[in-house]
């Protein structure tokens, strides 16, 4: 019963927020309600047993990329001036293809995705077994997407410092 | 989580994957066009953890592709605010606008 009004109450928290966080007129407020957003769905991680996984959203996502857009805003804005919208027949073409696409979704998650639910208890992930699994070359580990991902870090590094440097 | 059904996570993951893809087309700035793209992995991060919570509990699949694609976000967020500021320090303004394609060599 707890663990539905915990769901209860992230699920609220991130419906209204994310719908909050493209509709707000100033910019850093909806940096902060993409905030709220992900500080959720860490939580909606935690509901289900991925205690690392959490802990990575908040870090990374939650840390480093909230820093990243506060900094974008603050080097590219005027304080308090509200950021300008599409025209409106642009923003209702946008409207209906969201909307047209969240019943389509929504009518398949809700006709077909019953039939094969089933939920089962699983032990606490070990930190071990998570890292094993992350830096091995057997089945089911990872090595090689883990190398590719340190690869893209790399090169979006260089890429960064090249494309902002001044010249 | 014994009784919270699937189809509510998926609903929250759809709800905030539709937020995004409304965000994306109906917004002129950029960070705010990074803010709906933010949205939308997000909700792809929350999906794939889902159905591999659900459907195939002892394994770790959905969870690895997830972390993966959390590094992925960070990665793209970086260039791509690298590249707003730049954008910025040339025409001074950063509307998705005419005056992007000055911006060609």
């Amino acid at each position: 019963m707890g663990e539905q009004i915990v769901f209860l109450i992230l699920g609220a928290i991130i419906a209204g927020c994310s719908i909050l966080a493209v509709t707000t007129q100033k910019i850093i407020r909806a940096a902060t309600f993409l905030l709220f957003v992900l500080l959720a769905t860490a939580g909606i991680y935690l509901l289900l047993d991925y205690h690392f996984l959490a802990m990575v959203q908040i870090a990374v996502y939650a840390g480093g990329i909230m820093v990243l857009f506060i900094f974008a805003i603050l080097l590219t804005n005027q304080p308090g001036v509200n950021v300008k919208f599409e025209k409106p027949w642009r923003m209702f073409l946008a409207a209906l293809a969201a909307l047209s696409g969240l019943v389509i979704c929504g009518h398949i998650i809700f006709y077909n995705v019953t039939k094969i639910f089933k939920y089962a208890e699983i032990d606490y992930i070990s930190m071990q077994t998570i890292g094993t699994a992350m830096m091995g070359t057997d089945q089911h580990q990872y090595l090689l997407p883990f190398e590719a991902i340190s690869l893209l870090l790399l090169a979006c590094i260089i890429g960064g410092i090249m494309i902002a440097r001044k010249r | 989580m014994n009784n919270i059904p699937m189809e509510a996570c998926l609903a929250i993951s759809t709800l905030m994957f539709f937020a995004g893809v409304y965000g994306f087309l109906s917004r002129k700035n950029m960070i705010m066009v990074l803010v709906s793209l933010e949205l939308m992995l997000n909700a792809v991060d929350l999906n794939f953890v889902v159905f591999n919570r659900y459907l195939y509990p002892g394994q770790m699949e959905g969870m690895f592709f997830a972390l993966f694609g959390i590094a992925i976000a960070a990665a793209e967020t970086a260039i791509a605010i690298a590249i707003i500021i730049n954008i910025y320090r040339n025409v001074k303004r950063i509307y998705i606008d005419e005056n992007i394609t000055e911006l060609k060599h």
